[in-house]
């Protein structure tokens, strides 16, 4: 990549100023997909780059399209999506990969998902699922690949895994399950991992045990991770850096230990002050008006969230903001930099 | 004694074999607000049960409104009494309400099932009910699947509002909503408390949310209570070792997820 190129598009830089080559560049992200015989846009102009070994957060309500946007990234997308923009992962386009290089890009771009019970095949044993991959992409001989299966159960903390080889999926419990999940993305030593949702559907115990096995492995594998949630706190407390989807756009970067106490996008202090906090009883919660907006509902020539946005200007029914570049992060805001330090209020400067 | 709304002891619940509620003491204060807090499997999911009388106790009573409740009512009438008294909002908006029938005939099918009103009577109660939860004309008159989720938690709201419980279980009913249609819900479930002084139980693994919603807390592990008290003193100080895992387990600014020991041999759950 240019440095030409670098200026123009500021979101594809990482956040520490360059200085390492981003593992993963997504540059004005579009994906279209047919509903009841139409396009609709699910995502618009989406930027985000990861670094070699950096967790990014990805952060939004339901409908953001912060799901789709790892789908597209690990070209999961259903048929008959129309996707503009660029990817790449390691420097190379992986938007035409098909058949063999596809399936050894998948190695090393892994994902894990919400509900392992809806991914794990339920007829099929705990081994056959962990070492398919390895077995009919790498060539791995069985032997080996179960070896390395055991290895990896080992590091998310389950001892037995011989024994847990020869199991099925009904006999493991939901935390386990997510385990094994998580054992055998790694088993293709991918560099990158896409994490969509990962303890949503466990318990919160059981939540900060999978965060602490996932930052050991990161740690351990040197491995870049996309973490997905709809939990701003979950998102800013793991990852390095953090983005907020709204309306299938991503409206705020931001370093995660700033994003709580300066946050760039009203949408990100919004959510932050909706939240109810675990140390305060409020008089009353700040809730947003109205509701999440869809993409395809997102105005063309407005910001997205103009409408329940407490410090809204003529100037923000214009047009649609750019992700423009402010203190290290990238904010999608065109009042960004006169309302830091007051977003949290409804008093405008 | 006499103030208490509602009044739980050695309430247990068994399943073949499995204890899933093993000697459960809780009381309501009229007015007052309770959360049960635990994770899944711990048995508090199947005290509310009880309490509304979808499960039946294995032994132990429950008074609520000064009335028995451990046993199945013997008549129509004291059923609907009990429905009147104690009324529920599960945690998905999708599968509890009936797909076929419009927000509307859905409130007004309560009303007219508890209070035996006139039509107009009737009409003009949904309609303040459906101010009350923030739905308007249009919404009433629609099918649940023309509804985001947040509006049909609000239905689920105004549906069991309608019987005017004094007791309102709210059975994990804001965790499935997105952050800032939970906000909402949480100021109604607030303001509703303001206005008819209605007593709440939550059933949450939310602690922000219990917070935010409760002055008493009940900790279950494994059907068991493992700590009570109110609930600031219960979030902020927690005494039980399980009580504090789960406080440690809530992100936060700095937070740093532990690792416990190895799951081991033969063991198919979480241990505490």
């Amino acid at each position: 990549m240019s440095a030409a190129r670098m200026a123009r598009h500021p979101g594809a830089a990482p956040f520490d100023g360059g200085a390492t080559t981003s593992l993963l560049e997504v540059e004005d992200l579009v994906v279209d997909l047919p509903v009841e015989g139409a396009m609709r846009r699910v995502l618009h102009e989406g930027s985000l780059s990861i670094g070699a070994g950096e967790a990014v957060g990805l952060v939004g309500e339901s409908g953001s399209g912060k799901s789709m946007t790892a789908r597209a990234i690990d070209r999961l997308l259903p048929p008959g999506a129309a996707v503009g923009g660029s990817i790449r992962f390691d420097r190379k386009s992986v938007m035409a990969l098909t058949g063999a290089a596809l399936r050894r890009f998948r190695g090393e771009v892994a994902m894990i998902f919400q509900d392992p019970r809806a991914h794990i095949n339920p007829v099929r044993r705990i081994g056959d699922f962990m070492t398919e991959a390895l077995r009919s992409v790498q060539n791995v001989p069985d032997a080996e690949a179960e070896r390395r299966a055991v290895g990896l159960l080992e590091s998310v903390g389950i001892q037995d895994g011989r024994r847990r080889l020869r199991q099925y999926p009904h006999e493991l419990s939901g935390g386990l399950l997510q385990r094994v999940m998580i054992a055998t993305a790694l088993l293709t030593q991918p560099r990158l991992l896409l994490a969509d949702e990962p303890t949503t559907a466990v318990d919160v115990t059981t939540q900060a045990e999978v965060m602490a096995i996932l930052d050991d492995l990161r740690r351990e594998f040197r491995l870049a991770m996309l973490f997905i949630t709809h939990n701003l706190e979950l998102a800013a407390a793991v990852c390095d850096r953090t983005a907020v989807m709204y309306a299938g756009q991503i409206v705020e970067v931001r370093a995660s230990s700033r994003l709580h106490d300066d946050p760039l996008h009203p949408y990100t202090a919004a959510l932050a002050a909706a939240r109810p906090d675990i140390a305060v009883t409020a008089n009353r919660l700040v809730a947003i008006p109205g509701r999440p907006l869809s993409a395809f509902e997102a105005p063309p020539d407005a910001c997205a969230f103009a409408a329940r946005c407490p410090h809204v200007r003529d100037q923000c029914l214009e047009r649609r903001p750019a992700l423009i570049e402010l203190d290290g992060g990238l904010t999608r805001c065109v009042r960004a930099e006169e309302l830091r330090g007051h977003m949290g209020s409804e008093e405008a400067p | 004694m006499t103030e208490s709304i509602l009044q739980i002891e050695g309430l247990r619940k068994e399943f073949g074999d499995l204890v899933a509620v093993d000697d459960i003491d809780v009381t309501v204060r009229e007015g007052g607000s309770i959360a049960i807090v635990g994770e899944s499997g711990s048995g508090k999911t199947t005290v509310a049960k009880m309490i509304v009388g979808l499960e039946r106790p294995t032994a132990g009573s429950i008074h609520a409104c000064g009335r028995d409740r451990s046993t199945p009512a013997r008549s129509t009438a004291e059923r609907r009494r009990r429905g009147r008294e104690v009324q529920i909002v599960f945690q998905d908006p999708y599968t509890s309400l009936d797909p076929r029938q419009t927000v509307e005939r859905t409130i007004d099918e309560v009303l007219r099932l508890h209070h035996g009103w006139d039509v107009d009577r009737r009409r003009a109660r949904v309609l303040e009910l459906a101010e009350l939860v923030g739905l308007d004309a249009r919404q009433l008159r629609a099918l649940p699947r023309a509804l985001s989720g947040g509006q049909r938690q609000r239905v689920a709201i105004a549906r069991a509002l309608a019987a005017e419980p004094r007791i309102l279980i709210l059975d994990e009913s804001v965790a499935a909503l997105d952050v800032s249609i939970q906000a909402q819900v949480l100021n109604l479930l607030a303001d509703i408390r303001d206005e008819t002084g209605i007593s709440y139980v939550l059933i949450s693994h939310d602690l922000a949310v219990v917070r935010q919603l409760t002055e008493e807390t009940v900790v279950m592990w494994r059907g068991r209570v493992v700590e009570r008290g109110p609930t600031a003193r219960v979030l902020d100080n927690p005494q039980d070792e399980y009580t504090k895992r789960l406080r440690a387990s809530v992100p936060r600014p700095g937070w740093k997820p532990r690792r416990r020991a190895h799951v081991g041999v033969g063991e198919e759950t979480e241990e505490r």
